[in-house]
């Protein structure tokens, strides 16, 4: 029953993907629109083939940032929202910053941390952690506030201490809300990542895209943008399953 | 599995809410190894009073005196907790979820308590679901499983708080039975709504009514020693006795 319920999903999937690229290349035939604007499917697959060394090599720089971002991320907001949870003073003190940190266009402040950091990994990876940052950070705590009073109840008359109940009962219970903001995360790194790169690097999907467009190599900057997309759905697809496998109580009411 | 039974005397008993007092000194004692029944209207805090006891004060303004029968202090060990919501942990096993309190209280894993945990799954015929997860158990069963964790608590007070009122009528008389011989050592104050669950179940009823009172019901007897014409009597007066509250 669940595979082929998998099974039609990845065919529609699918099925979207084709009447996607088919209608791309219908505008493409009907207008004539030239090459170095819009190239066709058929240019862009011709790109991936021919540069498949070079987007390898780029692909991989994007994809170590995004996934490096995405673990110090999640850790980070993880860590924010049971300190929050946990300590009383440092709630009243750091969650109205945070609140407010969260009105900084992160874009602003991508070539601050190319100045701090330098134009290698470490400024993408940290502009990666920044935008999931958030979306972490929050849905984890709203998770830690919002325990069932049965089951918190429960704890209490079992004798767990705060420690305990924070560890044992209030952090399993917020997984459903925490997995909602890592799907979140799994499409938000990505932007981060390319976003350090369009401001100042050297490698990188984002930098080959630059050069592609300075150079009206469109093919291949749809080339890179491709591979961006898989890195994307691959992360996010990972997460999932991750999600999946923490919180099966809650993939089996969705069912 | 059990230690001795243990009676229970609650006294000064207060609670208020926002400055508005639910009830003030009320007491009631309890016989080692019996069965009391607390009734009363919705919001007249009969709940609240079984919370008090168990500890489970909220951020509300409250004060009570716990002994046993002979007027020793209870340790809070001395209470297992059950609600009306099953409360299970989905990320736990059932068994886990029965041994939870061992890990809680920090004691290490032990083969002993295990098998204790499997056998009164057996009793409770759960045993094909011992490492079955609580959401693949039907409402009758988790609340079977709940029953099954009180029990695993070797306090000699039960504390119940409506536990059979979000099962289906055929399930409740079920865990009626269950309870009735499962429970017959220890020392047993619950709260429900039913009036006939009440005499069924219990040696003693106890109305708590709106104006913050506790009075026993008297029916000649313990309730649930009645034969059939009489419980149905006895349900007809406590049904009025609340109805005019």
């Amino acid at each position: 029953m669940k595979d082929t319920r998998s099974l039609s999903n990845a065919a529609f999937a699918l099925l979207a993907v084709l009447l996607l690229i088919s209608g791309w290349q219908l505008i493409v035939s009907i207008t004539g629109v030239p090459r170095y604007i819009l190239p066709s499917p058929e240019a862009v697959l011709a790109a991936l083939v021919r540069y498949s060394s070079l987007l390898w090599s780029h692909g991989l720089t994007t994809g170590l940032e995004v996934v490096l971002g995405f673990i110090s991320g999640t850790l980070l907001g993880i860590t924010t929202a049971l300190t929050l949870a946990a300590w009383y003073p440092v709630r009243r003190l750091v969650l109205p910053l945070l609140l407010a940190s969260q009105t900084i266009p992160i874009f602003a402040i991508a070539p601050i941390l190319m100045l701090w950091l330098g134009y290698g990994l470490a400024s993408k990876v940290v502009m990666a952690t920044l935008i999931i940052y958030f979306p972490i950070a929050s849905t984890c705590y709203d998770g830690l506030r919002q325990t069932p009073s049965a089951w918190t109840d429960l704890g209490q008359t079992l004798g767990a201490s705060n420690a305990q109940q924070l560890f044992r009962i209030r952090f399993p219970a917020a997984l459903p809300s925490l997995c909602s903001g890592l799907r979140m995360a799994a499409t938000a790194a990505p932007i981060g990542a390319v976003i350090g790169e369009w401001v100042g690097s050297s490698h990188g999907l984002g930098y080959l895209m630059l050069q592609a467009n300075g150079r009206m190599q469109t093919d291949l900057m749809f080339a890179a943008l491709f591979i961006l997309i898989v890195i994307a759905v691959l992360l996010y697809q990972g997460v999932d399953w991750l999600c999946r496998w923490l919180v099966p109580w809650q993939s089996l009411s969705e069912q | 599995m059990t230690s001795t039974p243990l009676g229970l005397t609650v006294e000064e008993a207060s609670l208020a809410y926002q400055g508005t007092p639910l009830f003030r000194d009320l007491s009631l004692k309890l016989a080692p190894s019996s069965w009391c029944c607390l009734l009363g209207r919705s919001g007249c805090g009969k709940s609240s009073l079984l919370r008090l006891v168990a500890g489970l004060n909220g951020s509300k303004d409250t004060q009570v005196r716990l002994s046993d029968h002979a007027g020793h202090a209870l340790p809070a060990q001395a209470f297992a907790w059950m609600a009306q919501q099953d409360a299970l942990f989905p990320w736990l096993s059932v068994v886990e979820n029965l041994l939870l309190g061992d890990r809680l209280q920090g004691r290490p894993k032990n083969s002993a308590r295990r098998a204790e945990a499997i056998a009164l799954l057996e009793t409770l015929n759960l045993a094909d679901k011992a490492e079955a997860r609580p959401y693949t158990l039907s409402g009758g069963q988790r609340q079977r499983v709940a029953l099954a964790r009180t029990l695993m608590r070797p306090s000699p007070i039960v504390l119940m708080d409506e536990p059979f009122s979000a099962v289906d009528a055929i399930t409740r008389y079920d865990l009626h039975e269950l309870a009735t011989s499962l429970l017959s050592d220890r020392t047993v104050l619950m709260v429900t709504h039913d009036p006939g669950e009440a005499l069924h179940l219990s040696d003693r009823i106890l109305v708590l009514s709106p104006s913050g009172r506790l009075a026993p019901f008297d029916c000649g007897g313990p309730p649930k020693a009645l034969s059939l014409s009489q419980r149905a009597d006895a349900e007809k007066e406590l049904i009025t006795l609340l109805g005019h509250q």
